[in-house]
């Protein structure tokens, strides 16, 4: 069928599928790719989305509700929040340091920079951000033994990972300008950083950090499952009994301390662009 | 001219020492509260476990049979994150859709009708909560309503995933130019027609942008969720560190490794493409 | 510190291999301590000669000496040494926009100050009598604490200045340093750089815009016009004529106001374009 009208100019709109269209072929292997997912998968359906499963979900919903309240259990959900919120802010924090020490040698400082160091910080930086939090958790409770500690070292491992990458890419988009100039007068790359750089992309790096707590804080709240502390290894050993009332206090303790830590985060960063 | 005399002090002195003193006073709690002790890294036995272990990786375990379950596990893994994802788009979208204020007819007229404000309010709120429930949460609770596999772990990525993509939608669909939306919907055009003609073809970019990138994290979330029991590498990698293989852990360590590269590179690559 | 110049070209750092040289072999002669003004229309190759000067640029040919040595065979550190005695003061102030005025003054003395002392600079700034005194040659002193950004530009560009006060250097490179100043303040502002050059025994080399700032405060004038010296004169014997020729077909900077430094535009995002079926 000739696809021409009369007038050259006018073209009816493409066909659906047009075999030299690379953006056709990724469509068509993102569908394969969902549909296989689906298939290969043993989805329990039916098991879930029955009649019988719905009354059992509501009955074990209900198990939630009263939550324990008592000032005693009350008390040892608080220690154990304020010990993931001391988890989530020192590993976030040492994470910051270890980001911006290997921020340096992970960026072309300026153009021309030879940057030896580039791509082996990098590659390490990947691999420190691939592996995720609980991965680190559980490798780092042989070393670190139970406990915080070795949840504070996992998210610190990580997100020195996450940090360090962003840190190095805000520190190449800065200005080259002020470190030129003192580059010209013969200063070294580290004081060139500090004097010129560094000034420049500070609050970055500080709302970069400050987002990252954010997402630290959930991190922390379920280290605890592989024992890493905190909340989630109240929650682990509490679902495990099936004390459903005390679970449900710990979940909304968990809520709660991350609704706080996102305010927070929040209001540290409005008050910084100010 | 007179010149004043030059100061000699920095007014910002005082400020900076104060503040570093504070840091000092927060600091000391946490660090007991968090059982800081870095020395214990350094003790006799830990040293010696942690160097057996380490010892342990080489050379990573290499034999077919595992390299094919692995393989097999990688593929699970994947699996579950895409279809987890793809259930969270089906949460996502009309949740995001709903809550955007662009799309308010009310709105059009001056202030937001009372009702569609506190629908709009209440699709918020929905979808913070969904997004502020750690996944690992979502998952333990579905395992113990389905029973291990890769269900929870699809349910509880889909659930928390829904909420993320949800307010991010709602974010980007509400940071762009919203005059050819609000065009087309005071010209009477439907809410769908607006999103379709308006809003989509504006921010389709950014919107799939932000899910290619949000895939490559559910990757990984699907490994963190095979620690409960959903399956996938994160349960081989479970039980291999629990019997101390440290073989079988390097070699899933590196291949898991490769896999987020790999992703990394996919979704960097269908974004350029896009941008 | 003695400049030497011997048949010396270069090329933009950015330029196509092939394009033609910004500088064309330019040979020049400058004496310690003397005073010297660069002018010329925009894209006269100015600012690559302060480069070149500055050692920022290798010259694409010729030989270019400072003090009889050969900059660009020197071993790293040496030629570290030899640029912590100079002092390049670009066109837009290389001021970091958050950093306090005393800071970013300071931070001309870094040559001249070990590791340990720059790091406690930085905390506490170690010598705000001198940060004091080189901003009150300008007439800034009361900006002393204040950030950058809350400066005006032709504030921010006599901080630019005033950091050459506090440097170390034997060898003043300034390029194009009234381009945001009024015209009293400019008239301020070179006579005190020019009266400070003189004091300090400083082989001073500026670019400027305004011919008859230049004629009036430099005693040596050289014309630059499309990479090639027109002209090396002292100031009494730089002619109308001489100045109609090197500004030909660019008559209005020679009468009017110099051009703004410009970044390049953004470009726009291209929208993204879906069909709906």
């Amino acid at each position: 069928m000739d696809r021409r009208a009369a007038n050259a100019p006018y073209r009816l709109p493409p066909p659906l599928f047009h075999a030299r269209c690379l953006g056709c072929w990724i469509l068509a292997g993102i569908v394969v790719l969902v549909v296989a997912s689906f298939w290969s998968l043993d989805l329990q359906w039916a098991q879930f989305l029955s009649l019988d499963a719905a009354r059992s979900m509501g009955r074990f919903l209900a198990e939630f509700f009263p939550p324990d309240l008592s000032a005693d259990f009350v008390r040892k959900v608080l220690v154990a929040s304020w010990e993931t919120l001391a988890m989530s802010l020192l590993g976030t924090a040492l994470a910051a340091a270890a980001g911006l020490a290997l921020a340096l040698p992970a960026s072309r400082l300026y153009a021309g920079d030879r940057a030896a160091g580039r791509a082996p910080t990098r590659l390490a930086l990947n691999v420190l951000r691939s592996i995720p939090e609980l991965v680190w958790a559980a490798l780092l409770l042989i070393s670190a033994g139970l406990g915080p500690f070795a949840g504070t070292l996992a998210l610190a491992f990580h997100t020195t990972g996450v940090l360090g990458r962003l840190f190095a890419e805000a520190v190449e988009n800065a200005d080259p300008g002020p470190g030129d100039a003192l580059r010209a007068q013969g200063i070294g790359p580290l004081r060139v950083f500090l004097y010129a750089t560094l000034p420049q992309v500070l609050p970055q790096l500080l709302s970069y950090t400050l987002y990252r707590w954010e997402n630290n804080i959930r991190a922390a709240a379920v280290l605890g499952v592989v024992g890493a502390g905190g909340l989630g290894q109240l929650l682990t050993f509490h679902m495990g009994l099936f004390h459903m009332d005390k679970t449900c206090t710990i979940l909304a303790a968990m809520l709660l301390l991350v609704a706080i830590v996102d305010s927070l985060s929040y209001a540290s960063r409005r008050w910084m662009t100010r | 001219m007179t010149t004043l005399a030059a100061p000699t002090r920095d007014p910002a002195w005082t400020g900076r020492v104060f503040w570093f003193c504070a840091a000092l006073v927060v600091t000391w709690p946490l660090l007991v509260a968090a059982e800081f002790r870095p020395w214990i890294l350094f003790q006799a036995e830990n040293m010696k476990v942690t160097r057996q272990f380490l010892g342990s990786f080489l050379p990573p375990a290499h034999d077919p049979e595992f390299l094919a379950m692995i393989a097999r596990e990688a593929w699970r893994t994947v699996a579950i994150a895409t279809a987890g994802l793809v259930l969270a788009l089906l949460i996502a979208v009309p949740l995001a859709i709903v809550s955007t204020h662009v799309l308010s007819v009310s709105a059009l007229a001056g202030r937001m009708a009372r009702g569609p404000f506190w629908l709009r309010q209440l699709v918020r709120w929905l979808l913070i909560v969904l997004r502020s429930v750690p996944e690992l949460v979502w998952a333990l609770v579905f395992v113990r309503v389905v029973g291990l596999g890769p269900t929870a772990g699809v349910l509880a990525i889909a659930l928390t995933y829904g909420g993320m993509l949800g307010k991010v939608y709602g974010e980007i669909l509400e940071s762009g130019q919203t005059q050819p939306t609000q065009t087309l919907l005071r010209n009477g055009s439907s809410r769908l027609q607006a999103l379709c003609y308006g809003l989509l073809p504006q921010n389709a970019t950014e919107l799939t942008s932000y899910t290619v990138y949000r895939w490559e994290c559910a990757i990984r979330s699907s490994v963190v969720l095979g620690f409960v029991g959903a399956g996938g590498l994160g349960q081989q990698l479970d039980n291999s560190m629990r019997m101390f293989n440290g073989g079988e852990v390097a070699t899933m360590l590196l291949v898991f490794i490769a896999l987020v590269a790999l992703a990394d590179r996919l979704s960097a690559t269908l974004r350029r493409m896009l941008g | 510190m003695k400049l030497e110049l011997q048949a010396v070209a270069a090329r933009h750092p950015a330029a196509r291999p092939g394009a033609a040289p910004a500088l064309q072999p330019l040979t020049l002669r400058i004496g310690a301590g003397e005073q010297l003004a660069v002018i010329g229309p925009s894209g006269a190759g100015k600012t690559t000669l302060l480069q070149v000067l500055a050692c920022a640029l290798p010259p694409a040919d010729g030989t270019y000496t400072l003090d009889g040595t050969d900059p660009w065979t020197l071993p790293r550190r040496a030629l570290q040494r030899l640029r912590g005695r100079l002092f390049l003061a670009p066109q837009v102030p290389p001021l970091p926009p958050r950093q306090r005025v005393v800071t970013a003054v300071l931070a001309g003395r870094l040559p001249a100050m070990g590791l340990w002392a720059s790091l406690r600079s930085l905390l506490l700034p170690q010598d705000i009598p001198a940060a004091h005194e080189a901003l009150a040659q300008f007439d800034l002193e009361e900006k002393l604490f204040e950030r950058v950004d809350r400066l005006s530009g032709g504030e921010r560009q006599r901080v630019g200045l005033a950091r050459a006060l506090l440097s170390p250097a034997a060898l003043w490179l300034v390029d194009e340093p009234l381009s945001a100043l009024d015209p009293t303040r400019s008239q301020q502002a070179i006579a005190t750089l020019v009266a400070q050059a003189r004091a300090r025994g400083v082989t001073l080399v500026g670019t400027l815009h305004q011919v008859d700032t230049a004629l009036a405060h430099f005693p040596r004038i050289v014309g630059l016009r499309d990479g090639a010296l027109a002209f090396d004169l002292p100031a009494a014997q730089v002619t109308r004529a001489h100045l109609t020729q090197l500004y030909a077909q660019h008559e209005h900077e020679l009468l009017g106001a110099p051009p703004a430094p410009f970044g390049a535009a953004e470009p726009a995002a291209a929208p993204a374009v879906m069909h709906c079926r």
